[in-house]
Formats: C-alpha cells, structure tokens, sequence
C-alpha cells in the first residue's frame, strides 16, 4: 500500500508540477515555490498562447486532433477487418501473414522514419498532411489484438447464421462481428489514438511548414527557441497542460471499454 | 551518420576544395558557382530557419519582390534536429534553397558537400567588407573569392555584472581575468559567487579560449588539425579549473531554475557572456532590474583589448537550389539591409553581423533594464575585437558531447578540464577518421 502510494505520488507530482506552472506568471516561476501556487494567472497564459503568433497553436492542436484522431478511425477500421480476416477466414498463408504482421509490432516506428521519408521524397510528397497522416493508419498490434478478440468473442455459428439469412460478407462483418468486437476495437483506437498523438519523431523529419505541426513538434520547436524569446518557456508549459487534455478525455470516455477490451484472450 | 564511399569522396574532394589545394579542375563547387545568373520568369525559393518571428522579415522583402517569393519553413533549432533534416533531405534531394546555419556547424555542411559556393555572384563577394571581418571568415573559411553562407547575426561577448552589488562592497570591477581571480575571492568572501561556470554551454568555453587567441581546428594544406589541448586552450582550462578548486565560481547547468535563481537572488554577481545574454538575464533574473551594468571582458594581457564570441548563424545556399542567384540576393538584402536587421533584432534580438548593422538607431538606445546603459556600444567594440582566426572543425556534435561529458565529470569533483579536453582530442580525432576526414597527425 505504501509502496502504491509513493509510486502514485511519483507519477502525479510532475502533473501537479506542471499544472501548477501554468498558473504563474514568467517572473515568478523561478522564484516561488515549485510545487505551489503564486499568483493565479491561469486563464490569462492561456489567452496568452493562444493568441501567440495568430492562434498558431490552436491550428496544432486541431492538426494533432486530425492526424491522431483521423488516423486512429482508420487504423481502427483496418486492423478490425484484417484481424476479422485472419481469425475467421482460412487460406492459404494465412499464418505466415500474421506472423509477418506479429514481426511488425517488433519495429519501432521510430526506426521506420527515415526510410519513409526517403521513400515520401521520391514522390515529392514530404512536408505534407499526408507525410504525417498515411504512416499513422498502419497498426499491426491492432490487428493482432483484432484477431485474439475476434477469435475469442465472434463465434462461428453466428457468422453461419448470418449468411443463411442472405447477408454479404461484409454486411455481416459491420452489423454483426464489429459490435461484438467493439471493446477491442475501443482498445486499438485508444492506443492508436495516444500513439499518433505522442509520435514526435516521424512529424519532426517529414514536416517543415508550422501550420501542418502537430502540437508536440510545435511545442518542441518552441522550447528550442527559448533561449531567443524567454517568454517560450511559459508557454510551453502551459501548451503542454493543455495538449494533454484531449489524452484525458479521450480515456475517460472511453474506459470502460478499453478495460474489458485489454482482458481480452487472457481467460477462455 | 552513415558513412558511404561517395560521401567519404565527397567529403575528401571538398576538403582539397577547402584546403585551397584544388587546382579548380571542375569540382561540383565549381561548376555550381560558375551558374550563379539570373533565373527566368518568376523564382519561388525556400528558405529553412528557426527564427521565431522570421516571417515578419521575409514578408517586408515578399511585398518589394513580386518576382522574386520567398516560402518560410520551420523547425526546432539546428542541433535539435533541423541540421539532420538537412542532411537527410540533401541525401533525399530536396533540400530549400536557403537554410540557417550556425558558423560552428557550418564546417560540418562544407564537408558533406551540403553548401553551393556563392562566391561566384558578384554581388556576394562585393558585398564582403560590409562584413565584420571574422564573421565573413567564418562563412569563406578563409578561402579566396569564396563564400558558403552570407553571416547573419553575431554574439560579441563582454562582461555583465551586478553594478550595485560590487560598489557596494567595495570591490572594483575586473579589467584583467587575473583581477577576475583575485575579486572572485573578495566576491566569496560575502557569502556570493562572482560568475558562474556552466558545465553545459561549451560554446562558452570556446568563446573563452577564442577570446585567449587559440583555436580549436584548422587545416595544414591537406588535412585537418585538430588542438583542443593547445596551450592557450588549456591555459583557459587551468584557469576555470582553479576557480572551481578554490570554490570560487558556482556550477550551476545553465538556462535552468535553479541558474535564473542564482541571478535573480544576487548569488551570482557577473556573466561574461554573449550579447544575446542581455534578454537572458532580463527575463531570467526579473527582481534585479536596473541593477546591472555592461562592461569590457577581462583581458589576459593587461591593456589588451579582445574579445571572444558565443553563436551566431549564416543564411547558407544548399547545393541543388535552382536558383542561386536569387537565394544570393535574398541573403545578402536579409543580412545586410536596415530594414531587415532592424526587424530581425526587434523580433529575435539577433545582434547584426555588418558593420553599419552595429549603429543601427534601434541599437544605439539605453536599455532600461541595465540602468539606461548603451549597453549596445560595448558590444559594438566587443565585436570589432573578435579575432579572425577561430575555425570551427566538421564534427562538431560529438565534440562538444566529448568535452560537456567530462566537464559534468569534472565540476563534480572527477577529473579537471584539462583532462575533459585531452578526452575529447582523442575522441574528435577518432570520429573523424571514422569518417574518413583526413586529420593531421
């Protein structure tokens, strides 16, 4: 219990740090007690940088949203239905695929960044959304998770129900086996969604235009510049606050899912 | 960074290139500089820089060039992973036309075979004397009719100090780093420190050893040298090593809480720093406005005047641009206009590299913070006393990770700097061969 505690506290402090960061003013955040509040100044850093060079960094933070939650839906969507395959179709090859896709969780995406972009260069395609956004719909741990999930929870004889009634593959696959599948689908966007939104390295290569940055590059570009304009180093403390928000949300809406979702497998 | 056999040629040609052994037989420098003409039609360059507010320079030249657009692109600053962008994108191809590097990586570029020779467009080497001298052998590398990179901002060095601190207690302000020595000790004395050295910023160390007249590489016709341990470097070494032995000089990291603390409380007394500096202590130490003053570095030589420089960049041509004529002219109008070097200084406080730079109107103003001082005028002096012999070497990153390694070690009490330097001698020699850059014995 002791132990929980302490390795709680280890974990929160740097929140509660950072928290109470923000809510000072420039001058004060040396002078005053690190871990608690001077004055409150919270609502006016915030206006502050937001408004810093025309809102530059509200459009980050929509272009974090786009890319980790566009690319989530879609990396979702294809890691559900390739796993789908896997689990509950037969062929040939089938598992030599997933062991090639299981071969895939092994590579870091970082090691991956550099071939990308040499690979984006060729067709003039870097410093693009695209640059950023086509990379992020690749998750071979969703379709992992997808085929364990599907294996385990679509049962075969629904499926043979289905197509006795009349219905299509697929109609099959999104009005029967997706619903089923749901609290691992939940698992595989969440992951998916904090993994593109934490992804600092392969936006950092491809991108050189600040309206396409996503909010952790442009708060790492700012942080590089504190030394030429002091006033940086507030405001990334308080973007970061207020990059983490949607990280918050994301798994509270979404936890009760991804909790069943994440046992899935484990028991049969 | 990978090594391939082209690169290892490439970078063997460019250092006979450097070296001025080339007998110009049609290198790639060659031929890209001979092309310096003007473009048809209307030219879209690319320019890669980290200057926050950039963009406000690059519009006043967009709205006077319709012809000639230039497209602003960013990133963090060049050591945190804009120069590997660079590299990565000349292997790819597609590197901007413009780019902003800093002088010590400069070396580094030249070596790859990352820079397009402008030295062949008139109006480049036309341009030279409105230059600070060592700021322009900084971007030729001492070349003849060469220029990589047209100099944009400067980081004279000179001494600010707690004004009201030393009058106080009676201690006079030190002329010579012998009297910097002796004050450090009446400093103490009261509880402070007189400066602080700062285990992190190597490039201060190495403005120290530029001020004291040495240099850290250089070439001997066909190959590198490389002295980090050379007598006046290490006689900086001893210097620094002492003062921390005697418990004279604080070591806090530098740009850290703990570092703005030490100022803002008045525990630490001086900086000799950068002219950037100025906002860096404005900002860092806010409760003690008005209460610094600018003075001389300290000197070696009694009724010497020198002075070392920490930073500043170039605005280079990457090889590939299509358009070196006009990247030329929009470097040199950026570095070298009023208008552009007033706004640049508002925006970024960048300290201009030219001569008339220096006496601009924006920068002939007492700043409030330093008591109404000119504090500028100093740096003015400073600037025109930094000697031109200073040479930055190709591989720079590991050098400096060599040299902040040991002296984290040695501010802890484990091993000195002198030490840190003959390590990091070694280990620059070896990386370079490891990259096939030829280094005198």
């Amino acid at each position: 219990m002791v132990i929980m505690a302490v390795f709680t506290l280890y974990f929160l402090i740097p929140i509660w740090w950072l928290f109470v960061a923000a809510t000072k003013d420039r001058s004060q955040l040396t002078g005053t007690n690190p871990l608690w509040f001077a004055d409150i100044n919270l609502v006016q850093n915030i206006t502050e940088v937001v408004s810093y060079r025309d809102g530059v960094f509200l459009r980050w933070v929509v272009n974090s949203l786009a890319y980790a939650g566009g690319g989530a839906l879609i990396a979702t969507m294809l890691a559900g239905m390739c796993g789908y395959a896997l689990a509950k179709y037969d062929f040939r090859g089938r598992d030599l695929l997933f062991n090639v896709f299981l071969g895939g969780v092994l590579v870091p995406a970082t090691a991956l960044a550099l071939p990308l972009f040499l690979m984006f260069s060729q067709i003039n395609a870097t410093n693009t959304f695209w640059s950023v956004f086509l990379p992020s719909i690749v998750s071979p741990f969703g379709v992992y998770l997808a085929r364990i999930y599907a294996g385990a929870s679509v049962p075969d004889e629904l499926i043979e129900a289905s197509r006795l009634d009349g219905a299509s593959e697929l109609r099959t696959f999104f009005t029967v086996s997706v619903k089923l599948m749901f609290p691992a689908l939940v698992t595989v966007f969440l992951f998916q969604f904090v993994a593109i939104w934490n992804n600092f390295f392969l936006p950092l290569i491809m991108l050189r235009d600040e309206r396409n940055f996503p909010v952790t590059l442009g708060l790492y570009t700012w942080n590089s510049q504190v030394n030429q304009i002091p006033e940086l180093r507030s405001y990334v403390l308080v973007g970061a606050l207020l990059s983490i928000i949607p990280l918050i949300v994301a798994f509270l809406l979404l936890q009760r899912f991804w909790r069943s979702g994440l046992g899935a497998g484990s028991v049969k | 960074m990978r090594i391939t056999k082209s690169v290892t040629a490439v970078a063997l040609v460019s250092l006979l290139a450097l070296t001025g052994c080339s007998t110009g037989s049609g290198g790639s420098d060659d031929a890209a500089a001979a092309e310096c003409k003007p473009s048809d039609g209307d030219v879209t360059l690319s320019f890669t820089s980290w200057v926050p507010g950039i963009e406000d320079v690059v519009s006043i030249w967009n709205k006077e060039n319709p012809k000639i657009q230039v497209k602003v692109q960013t990133g963090p600053n060049g050591n945190s992973g804009t120069y590997q962008n660079f590299f990565n994108q000349l292997k790819a191809g597609n590197a901007p036309d413009l780019g902003q590097i800093e002088y010590d990586a400069l070396p580094n570029f030249r070596v790859q075979d990352g820079l397009m020779n402008i030295g062949a467009c008139e109006e480049v080497l036309a341009a030279k004397d409105e230059f600070v001298d060592w700021t322009w052998s900084q971007v030729s590398f001492d070349e003849q009719d060469a220029a990589y990179g047209i100099p944009q901002d400067s980081g004279p060095m000179a001494l600010f100090y707690r004004s009201d601190l030393f009058e106080q207690n009676g201690i006079a302000v030190p002329t010579t780093w012998a009297e910097f020595a002796d004050a450090a000790e009446k400093v103490r004395a009261t509880g402070s420190y007189i400066t602080n050295f700062s285990q992190n910023d190597i490039n201060q160390f190495a403005g120290f050893v530029w001020q004291a007249g040495g240099t850290w590489f250089g070439d001997d016709g066909d190959a590198w040298t490389v002295d980090l341990t050379g007598e006046k470097s290490t006689m900086v070494a001893d210097y620094w090593q002492d003062l921390i032995d005697r418990d004279l000089v604080s070591t806090y990291p530098g740009w850290t809480t703990e570092w703005d603390n030490a100022y803002n409380t008045g525990n630490v007394w001086s900086w000799n720093s950068a002219v950037w500096g100025a906002n860096s202590i404005s900002t860092g130490a806010p409760d003690t406005a008005g209460k610094w003053s600018v003075a001389s570095s300290p000197q070696w030589k009694n009724g010497d005047a020198v002075s070392g420089n920490w930073g500043g960049s170039a605005t280079a041509v990457f090889t590939g641009s299509k358009h070196p004529y006009e990247a030329a002219k929009f470097a040199l109008w950026l570095n070298s206009s009023d208008e552009a070097l007033t706004k640049l200084n508002e925006v970024a406080n960048l300290y201009p590299a030219t001569t008339a730079g220096l006496k601009l109107p924006i920068l002939s103003e007492g700043v409030e913070f330093y008591g109404n001082q000119k504090i500028y005028d100093i740096f003015a002096t400073a600037s025109s006393e930094v000697p031109s012999g200073f040479t930055w070497g190709p591989t720079m990153t590991q050098t400096y990770n060599s040299v902040s390694d040991g002296f984290k070690a040695a501010v802890s009490g484990k091993g000195t700097l002198g030490e840190s330097l003959k390590t990091a001698q070694d280990d620059t020699i070896k990386s370079m061969e490891s990259q096939s850059i030829p280094v005198a014995k």
